[in-house]
């Protein structure tokens, strides 16, 4: 910055009074307080304006709407919302989803406990090396694991029931039935999120300090009780942190169950597993017609995650307090 | 279940979203760029599904007039299927030619002003075709958006080998004959079931399907689009039959396109399938190159039948409609549709393609050298014009072929299937 060139319109015009050019140096800065932190924070408020409030606002508006997806759009208030209400599939779906979630996600927390109570132990060899395995299936991709899982699964030539044809088992229509379906998809869900879980459990039992178990033991605790005791009641709060991603996560599960199904949004012949996520899009973008339903659909899987989601802040304020 | 999962998630809620408002804003944009009437394009890009034979076509066209032409292939139609609607909800990525098949070719009729209408640029072809076909091409308001490729005349695909193994005879003529009828079939089935212990068909959706368009007339719909599943005699035929079948358990269960499917043609689960033409590329594909010569092809039992077959359009929003109107009539001509018949096995619907030698001659080397040509052109004129509704494709895949698979798995009692069949059909079917 070279000095002279600033200064030479100041001896063409007349030169400002000093005050005024007091003035504005502060009015600007005065302006750059202002205004900076705005610009900080910008990029994620336009980022989610135009990634995450726009689209839901229009979804809201599509859903008020009769709305082919490559036609015309008539405006119905509420109607969809009242059909959503007495549609048999609507509820099968919110079943489902409620259900494998159940069917995954209980198991799947009680191995993390397990997993990372394993791993906190002190004595345990190549503990790093071993943290670092249980996340590998996590940044697998969701397709990849899908399309793997839905091949050992197969009722011809699935590794699975090769198996279990060893222990005298008939061969299984895993996708037919619904507690085959969902145990495989469950299996899917768990085998990607278990680690995943498990070191988040496991930073939290590390925020556990040590003093209390080491007074517990000069108290005569065991393992056990020291388990029960300590840990589990001082990882309420991470535990609950846990449970509100497993249930947001649960509640929009779609990708696993749809490779599962061979790519078919009913999800087997009777929507023996067909998600809510997967009838929003049967309905929202498979059907061309019905594209305003769909969003209808949307909106209630969006309510039901607020519920949920309100739910596990009333708990968690509690444990904290 | 995580952050990391959310945000997928919500990213992927948020783009079908944005999908969707493109949608909107294609609709409020109808000028786009217009039409350049007259100018020379640089290319045209025709959008296929499955295998239409086109691949030494386009060549030959591109050295003919120099425009370059793309060719765009998905491999099943339910993928496809979205491919266009995005593509005509957004504007974006539009072809020039789309081919259109049957089953889906109604619900795009219903927004007939997506599609161009093919009268004023084409020279009047419409005595030079299957009569039904060319009507079919026309939307409601009678404007012309499709020109007719190919019809699926229907066929039985075998496999000899597996036929010998159980005693059965081999020979094309005489398999034929074991078959004069449905009930026909079925007793082969049974014999197959007890010599092998396995399903002779693949599944209970081929053979219904089979029947169905056998029948022909008005199945999912009638005259006016009123959805009539519960009532048409079609319909009502084509599941009569297949629960019969499914009673005497002559199937091997594998659900069409499923991977279990796909690896039967060549693990030899099953050991017949019902073809139309353009199946034959598709039962290759899937047995490969070391099946060849196993499978054969038979006359159909019940008589000949339509099942598949598409349309060439044009898209509304296209840039050179006028010279994209040119090579859809050109890759429909006669020469066009033999060439395409020859290499992939689409049947032709233009009548001289079917007189033409050349096509009546063609033996297919991969199915035991059958005659294809004799014995799929040999019905074609036979068939009976069918009427799909708008939504046919949804309501056979959506409602009636889980039904009719939920009760050969066992899972459902007919009554409850065909209840079940009945309610999907009236949500499936409207719009």
């Amino acid at each position: 910055m070279s000095l002279a060139t600033p200064a030479r319109p100041k001896h063409v015009a007349p030169p400002d009074p000093p005050r005024r050019r007091q003035s504005r140096t502060v009015r600007l800065a005065r302006l750059d307080t202002k205004l900076s932190p705005y610009l900080y924070v910008a990029p994620f408020f336009i980022l989610f304006g135009v990634f995450g409030l726009y689209p839901m606002i229009r979804t809201g508006w599509m859903s008020l709407h009769d709305w082919d997806l490559i036609g015309e759009h008539t405006f119905i208030g509420f109607d969809n919302y009242t059909a959503l209400l007495g549609d048999e599939y609507f509820w099968n779906a919110t079943v489902n989803t409620l259900g494998m979630f159940v069917v995954a996600t209980v198991p799947q927390l009680i191995l993390a406990l397990f997993l990372a109570n394993l791993l906190n132990r002190t004595r345990l060899r190549g503990r790093t090396f071993f943290r670092m395995a249980i996340f590998v299936p996590n940044i697998t991709s969701v397709a990849a694991v899908g399309i793997v899982f839905a091949m050992l699964f197969q009722r011809d030539f699935g590794v699975v029931n090769w198996l279990l044809s060893g222990l005298g088992v008939d061969a299984i229509d895993w996708d037919a039935q619904r507690w085959s379906s969902w145990t495989a998809i469950a299996l899917m869900v768990d085998w990607r999120w278990t680690g995943y879980n498990a070191l988040i459990l496991l930073a939290g039992m590390q925020a556990i300090p040590k003093d209390l178990y080491e007074a517990a033991a000069i108290d005569g605790a065991g393992q056990w009780r020291q388990f029960f005791r300590i840990t589990l009641p001082m990882l309420t709060p991470t535990f609950v942190f846990v449970v509100i991603l497993s249930t947001i996560g649960g509640l929009q599960l779609f990708t696993e169950p749809l490779v599962f199904g061979n790519g078919n949004m009913r999800g087997g012949t009777q929507r023996e597993f067909q998600t809510l996520a997967m009838y929003m899009f049967e309905k929202g973008i498979n059907s061309l017609n019905t594209a305003g339903y769909g969003a209808a659909i949307a909106f209630a899987l969006f309510l039901m995650i607020a519920v949920v989601a309100v739910i596990n802040f009333a708990l968690v304020r509690r444990t904290v307090k | 279940m995580s952050v990391i999962r959310r945000r997928t998630r919500m990213a992927a809620a948020a783009l079908a979203a944005v999908t969707a408002l493109g949608a909107v804003a294609a609709c409020g944009d109808d000028s786009g760029e217009g039409t350049t009437a007259g100018a020379k394009p640089d290319k045209l890009v025709v959008e296929t599904f499955g295998e239409f034979g086109y691949d030494e076509l386009v060549k030959q066209y591109e050295q003919e007039t120099g425009i370059k032409v793309e060719l765009r292939k998905t491999a099943q139609l339910n993928e496809y299927r979205p491919k266009i609607v995005r593509s005509l909800a957004t504007g974006k990525g539009v072809a020039d030619v789309v081919a259109l098949e049957e089953g889906i070719l109604n619900e795009f009729k219903t927004n007939p002003a997506n599609w161009a209408d093919l009268t004023p640029m084409v020279k009047d072809h419409s005595t030079e075709y299957l009569p039904w076909k060319w009507e079919l091409g026309k939307a409601a308001d009678g404007r012309l958006i499709g020109l007719p490729t190919d019809v699926g005349s229907l066929a039985v695909c075998y496999r000899s080998d597996l036929f010998k193994a159980a005693g059965l005879p081999t020979d094309r003529e005489a398999v034929t004959a074991l078959w004069p009828d449905w009930d026909g079939f079925i007793t082969t089935g049974q014999k197959y079931r007890q010599a092998t212990n396995k399903g002779m068909l693949d599944s209970v959706t081929t053979a219904a399907s089979a029947v169905m368009f056998q029948a022909g007339g008005d199945l999912f719909y009638d005259a006016e689009n009123n959805v009539i599943a519960d009532k048409s005699p079609a319909v009502k035929q084509a599941w009569d039959t297949s629960i019969k079948m499914v009673d005497a358990d002559i199937t091997a269960k594998t659900a069409t396109w499923s991977p279990e499917w796909s690896a039967g043609f060549k693990q030899g689960t099953f050991a017949a399938t019902f073809c139309p033409s353009w199946m034959l590329g598709i039962v290759e594909g899937n047995s490969g190159a070391e099946n060849k010569g196993k499978w054969d092809v038979a006359g159909v039992p019940g008589g000949a039948g339509n099942w598949g077959g598409s349309w060439l359009a044009v898209p509304e929003r296209g840039k050179y409609k006028t010279e994209a109107a040119k090579l859809a009539e050109w890759l429909t001509s006669a020469q066009s549709q033999v060439a395409a018949f020859k290499l992939k096995g689409p049947l032709p619907t233009n009548l001289e393609a079917l007189k033409n030698p050349d096509f009546q001659a063609y033996t297919n080397a991969y199915f035991s050298d059958a005659p294809t040509g004799k014995i799929f052109g040999g019905s074609v004129e036979a068939i009976k014009p069918v009427h799909l509704g708008p939504k046919h494709q949804a309501v056979k895949e959506q409602a009636f072929e889980p039904a009719l698979r939920a009760y050969e798995g066992g899972e459902l009692k007919e009554a409850a299937a065909w209840e079940q069949f009945v309610k999907d059909a009236a949500t499936q079917g409207a719009f």
